[in-house]
C-alpha cells in the first residue's frame, strides 16, 4: 500500500463523487488533487497519467485508476462490499446501474439550457418516481431487512443514499411516496463512517451550481 | 441451472451484442426472444419482468437479469474471465469501459440526423485512433503476451476483438497504424467459440439498417 489514495478531479461533484462516498462510507481516507483550469488537465494529459486521457483517475495500490465504474468496483471488492457470492453480486450490480442511470439525469440537470431545464427536470422527477424508486422500496418491503441485498451493508446500499440525496435537493419532498426508502435513508445516514462523512467540513462536495457550470465546461471542452 | 440463457432485445445489436458476444466467446449456447412491436414491449413490461421497465433483459441461473453491466460481470464471473484476482479484474474493468465508450459511440451513430452523422463519424475515428486504440496497442508492446491481461483470456480481449470489428466497419483500414492490433485481431478470431461466432449463421448480429432503425425508433419512441 503506497499511502492514501489520491483523487484528480475538479472541486465538485461529478463523476469522481460516488467514488469519494464509497471510500468514505468504507472507512479509507484519501487525498484530493483539484483542476482549476484546463492546464491543469493538460497536465495529465501529457504525463501520460491519465489511460484515456480523462478523468476521474484515482492513485490508488499502485494503479493510476481511471473509468469511474472500473474505480468503484475495485474499491468495493477491496472493502467486501460487493456481496459475499455471484448471486448477490449480481444484484448489487444490477441495483448499482440503475441508480446510476438515475444519478446522471440529477447530475445532468445542472448542465442543461435555459430552454432544457423544465423538461429535464420533469423527467427526472418522473423517473425516480415511477421508475426507480418503487424498486428499491418493494425491494425493502419484500425482505424487511436493514440493507438492500443480503442482509448485509453493500455498495448498493451506499449508492442509493447518495442519489436520495441527490434527489431531495432536486425536490425536497420527492420520498413523499415511499416511507421504507425515508427510514433507509436514516437508517444508512446513521452508519459511523458515513454519518461523518455527511458532516460539515467533509470531503463531500456540494451542489454544483448554475454559476460553477462555465468554469466546469473550460476545463473539459 | 434452469436452461439456456434466454435473452430479451430488438433483433439487432444495440446493447445486447456484446453479451451475446460474450456468452458465444464462453461457449454458452443461448436462446433469443425478440422484441418486434411496441405491444411485446409493453407486455414485457406488464409482466413485471423488466426491474427498470428496459432492456436488454437476461434470464440466467434463475434470475430475469437487466443493466448491460451487471449482465456482463455476472457472465464473465461465472466463467472466469475477469483475471485471477483484483488488480487483473482492475485493469479488464477499465479496459472494458474504454471500449464500451468507443463501441457506445458507433451505436449512437445510425440514430443521428443527417448533418451531425458525418461530424461524429471523423470524431469517432479520432477517438479509435488516437485515444483508445494506442492504449491497447501499448498494452500487447509492453508485455508481448497474447491477451490484453494476465497472460489469459479475459473479457477485455473479447470485448476489444468486438471494439475493433465495429471500427472497421466504420473505416475499413482504421488498424492500418497498429500491428499489434492486427495480429491481435487475426489470434482471437481464431479462437474455436469466436471462430464459430464470426461464421454465418451464428447469432451474432449484423450492423444496424434503415429497417432495423424505424423498427427501434418506434418500438422506444426515439
Amino acid at each position: 500500500m503506497s499511502g492514501k489514495p489520491k483523487l484528480h478531479y475538479f472541486n465538485g461533484r461529478g463523476r469522481m463523487e460516488s467514488i469519494r462516498w464509497l471510500l468514505a462510507a468504507a472507512g479509507v481516507e484519501f487525498e484530493e488533487c483539484f483542476l482549476e483550469k484546463k492546464d491543469d488537465l493538460t497536465k495529465l494529459q501529457k504525463d501520460g497519467s491519465l489511460l484515456f486521457q480523462q478523468v476521474p483517475m484515482v492513485e490508488i495500490d499502485g494503479m493510476k485508476m481511471v473509468q469511474t465504474r472500473a474505480i468503484l468496483n475495485y474499491i468495493a471488492a477491496k472493502y467486501n462490499l460487493c456481496g459475499k457470492d455471484l448471486k448477490e453480486r449480481a444484484l448489487i450490480d444490477m441495483y448499482v446501474e440503475g441508480i446510476i442511470d438515475l444519478n446522471e439525469l440529477l447530475m445532468m440537470y445542472v448542465f442543461q439550457p435555459a430552454d432544457k431545464k423544465e423538461q429535464h427536470f420533469a423527467t427526472l422527477v418522473d423517473k425516480a418516481t415511477n421508475r426507480y424508486f418503487p424498486v428499491f422500496e418493494k425491494v425493502l418491503k419484500d425482505h424487511g431487512q436493514d440493507f438492500l441485498v443480503g442482509n448485509g451493508f453493500s455498495r448498493a446500499d451506499v449508492q442509493l443514499l447518495e442519489t436520495l440525496l441527490m434527489a431531495e435537493e432536486c425536490k425536497p419532498d420527492i420520498l413523499a411516496k415511499f416511507p421504507l426508502l425515508q427510514s433507509f435513508k436514516a437508517r444508512i445516514s446513521n452508519i459511523p463512517t458515513i454519518k461523518k462523512f455527511l458532516q460539515p467540513g467533509s470531503q463531500r462536495k456540494p451542489p454544483t451550481q448554475e454559476k460553477d457550470v462555465p468554469k466546469v465546461m473550460k476545463i473539459f471542452h | 441451472m434452469a436452461g439456456k440463457p434466454k435473452l430479451h432485445y430488438t433483433k439487432g445489436r444495440g446493447k445486447m451484442e456484446s453479451i451475446r458476444w460474450l456468452l458465444a466467446a464462453a461457449g454458452v449456447e443461448f436462446e433469443e426472444q425478440f422484441i418486434e412491436t411496441k405491444e411485446d414491449l409493453e407486455k414485457l413490461r406488464n409482466d413485471g419482468v423488466l426491474m427498470f421497465q428496459q432492456v436488454p433483459m437476461v434470464e440466467i441461473d434463475g434470475m430475469k437479469m437487466v443493466q448491460t453491466r451487471a449482465i456482463l460481470n455476472y457472465i464473465a464471473a461465472k466463467y472466469n474471465l475477469c483475471g485471477k484476482d483484483l488488480k487483473e479484474r482492475a485493469w479488464i474493468d477499465m479496459y472494458v469501459e474504454g471500449t464500451t465508450d468507443l463501441m457506445g459511440m458507433i451505436m449512437v451513430l445510425p440514430f443521428q440526423p443527417a448533418d451531425a452523422k458525418e461530424k461524429n463519424l471523423a470524431l469517432i475515428i479520432e477517438r479509435a485512433t488516437t485515444r483508445y486504440f494506442p492504449v491497447y496497442e501499448k498494452a500487447l508492446k509492453d508485455h508481448g503476451h497474447d491477451y490484453l491481461v494476465g497472460n489469459k483470456l479475459s473479457w477485455a480481449d473479447i470485448h476489444l476483438l468486438e471494439a475493433i470489428l465495429m471500427t472497421e466497419e466504420c473505416k475499413p483500414d482504421v488498424l492500418s497504424a497498429f500491428p499489434l492490433l492486427q495480429a491481435f485481431k487475426g489470434r482471437i478470431s481464431n479462437i474455436p467459440t469466436i471462430k464459430k461466432f464470426l461464421q454465418p449463421g451464428s447469432q451474432r448480429k449484423p450492423p444496424t439498417d434503415e429497417k432495423c432503425i424505424a423498427v427501434v425508433r418506434k418500438i422506444f419512441n426515439i
